[in-house]
């Protein structure tokens, strides 16, 4: 269980920001924090990794201490043991994929870690490679398998797929709920696609402006209620037509345009843009097998 | 006969020099790109005080500080046993001074150029800071650190006032290949400062093109 309760004031481009966070995460969940940037995600990780001291407050992981402010009681980040994944990779130019991973282990751990890993996110082949050379889904999963090789407890992914396409993106997403369950973690994740939150995560904390401002289910989160629905997709609004009475509106659900008939209550309240959750449950949806 | 003594002197003192500032070069740099603290513009400013000040000032107050006749100078050659002034390691202290912003700062702009996320990624990984430094940040400034070694070297078989002020000019022990060449015109002997002239000149140009080589990546494409 990790306990955060802690203040911290950010400044940013509008000014000062004070970044407020209480909450409690347990054992093996994977949660998102999601919110606009300058939201202060990134900025809760770095506090739970230690790479930021927060002004005031407590952080307690499995009942031991790791900020305490009032004590002036501060873990050091080399002794938190967190697999941390940057945005911008922080792969080390001058070490091979192989050299990055070995460089993560501890003094006397065994080798086999590395090897399993490598497996695992299918890194055989770029074993020898040094990072530059590699496209930005491969670093991607080379920075994965090696924030996990001195085997954290908790796994902190700070934007891990914004800047990948689509495709990639998924694979990775379900490489990401692969390693969470297979070794047994914590994760916390930033992220800023809703398709990916519903995919991955367990519970959603919303933050806005510092503050945490709804915390739930992804499901209770994007859409404000609950749907038990059969079919359910996460989209953007592209276009909305109007044709007589009725609307179409036009939802980009991952690479393909749906077009979806709404009456105009329902479009009164959309805007190009906004996301939505298409689903359907009074009929069932019919599947063609595509070769 | 040629004598090649204050050439080989001038090698071993740049040799010399530029091991020690490496050493020292590379925790100032660190510490420079890293601290807080209020003092760094003050040590900044001393650190690049030799590019602005004529090489004299600077050997004169070495002179007056290490002079056995004052008290200071007195202590080291008492309790250490160290002649500095008119000594070669009086050279290699007033050298180290001289050409220390030529160190530090490649290196201190190669450190900076990093990104942050490289420490934190090794913090993260329980890594210490020495080994951070060592096996991460290092590693990746390697052209900045080549190009302080190289600039330090050059700039110490090139400089003329200081070594002449602390060092004299004594032959065989203090007399560099650049106040030889002095000599030499003095002496209206043009074959003997040429000799010296055109080996410094051949000296520096090769390493200065060895560097440009090796940065701009002539050589990796020409093996290759």
């Amino acid at each position: 269980m990790i306990k955060l309760d802690f203040h911290k004031s950010l400044s940013d481009s509008d000014g000062q920001m004070n970044l407020r966070i209480k909450c409690d995460i347990r054992k093996g969940e994977l949660v998102t924090l999601y919110g606009e940037s300058g939201s202060g995600k990134t900025s809760t990780l770095r506090i739970l990794a230690g790479l930021l001291n927060p002004d005031k407050g407590v952080i307690t992981v499995e009942n031991t201490s790791w900020v305490d402010t009032k004590k002036r009681d501060y873990l050091s980040p080399q002794k938190r043991n967190i697999g941390y994944v940057f945005q911008d990779y922080a792969l080390f130019p001058n070490m091979t994929v192989k050299q990055n991973l070995e460089f993560a282990a501890h003094k006397g751990q065994n080798k086999r870690v590395i090897s399993d890993l490598i497996e695992l996110m299918e890194l055989g082949d770029l074993n020898s490679r040094k990072p530059q050379t590699l496209s930005g889904g491969q670093q991607q999963r080379v920075a994965l398998a090696r924030a996990l090789v001195h085997k954290p407890k908790i796994l902190l992914l700070d934007e891990p797929l914004a800047a990948l396409d689509y495709k990639i993106r998924l694979k990775l997403q379900d490489y990401i709920s692969r390693i969470h369950k297979e070794y047994s973690l914590t994760t916390l994740l930033v992220s800023h696609d809703p398709g990916e939150i519903m995919k991955l995560s367990d519970r959603v904390i919303v933050l806005e402006k510092g503050k945490i401002i709804k915390q739930g289910m992804p499901d209770e989160i994007f859409t404000n209620k609950k749907i038990s629905g059969k079919f359910k997709f996460i989209g953007e609004v592209l276009k909305i037509e109007s044709h007589d009475v009725i609307h179409i509106v036009s939802v980009l659900i991952q690479n393909n345009v749906v077009k979806v008939i709404a009456d105009k209550s329902e479009v009164q309240t959309l805007n190009i843009g906004d996301k939505v959750m298409v689903a359907s449950k009074a009929f069932n949806p019919i599947l063609y097998k595509i070769e | 006969m040629m004598n090649w003594d204050p050439l080989f002197i001038t090698l071993k003192l740049a040799v010399v020099t530029t091991a020690i500032l490496l050493v020292i070069s590379i925790p100032i740099a660190y510490w420079l790109v890293n601290t807080k603290s209020r003092s760094k513009p003050f040590m900044e400013t001393l650190i690049s005080m030799p590019l602005v000040l004529p090489p004299t000032v600077l050997g004169f107050y070495f002179l007056l500080a290490f002079s056995p006749g004052n008290a200071f100078g007195n202590w080291i050659n008492e309790w250490l046993g160290l002649k500095l002034v008119f000594s070669f390691g009086g050279l290699v202290l007033a050298s180290i001074i001289y050409s220390l912003p030529f160190m530090v700062h490649p290196i201190q702009s190669g450190l900076s150029m990093l990104p942050h996320s490289l420490t934190e990624a090794s913090q993260v990984m329980g890594k210490s800071k020495w080994t951070t430094l060592l096996k991460v940040l290092l590693p990746n400034c390697k052209t900045s650190i080549l190009t302080g070694i190289v600039l330090a070297f050059a700039h110490t078989v090139g400089e003329f006032g200081v070594v002449l002020m602390i060092g004299g000019s004594i032959p065989g022990k203090t007399k560099v290949a650049s106040i030889a060449i002095y000599d030499e015109v003095e002496a209206m002997n043009y074959g003997a400062a040429n000799f010296y002239a055109s080996v410094l000149f051949i000296i520096t140009f090769c390493i200065l093109l060895t560097v440009y080589l090796i940065n701009g990546g002539y050589l990796k494409r020409f093996w290759k």
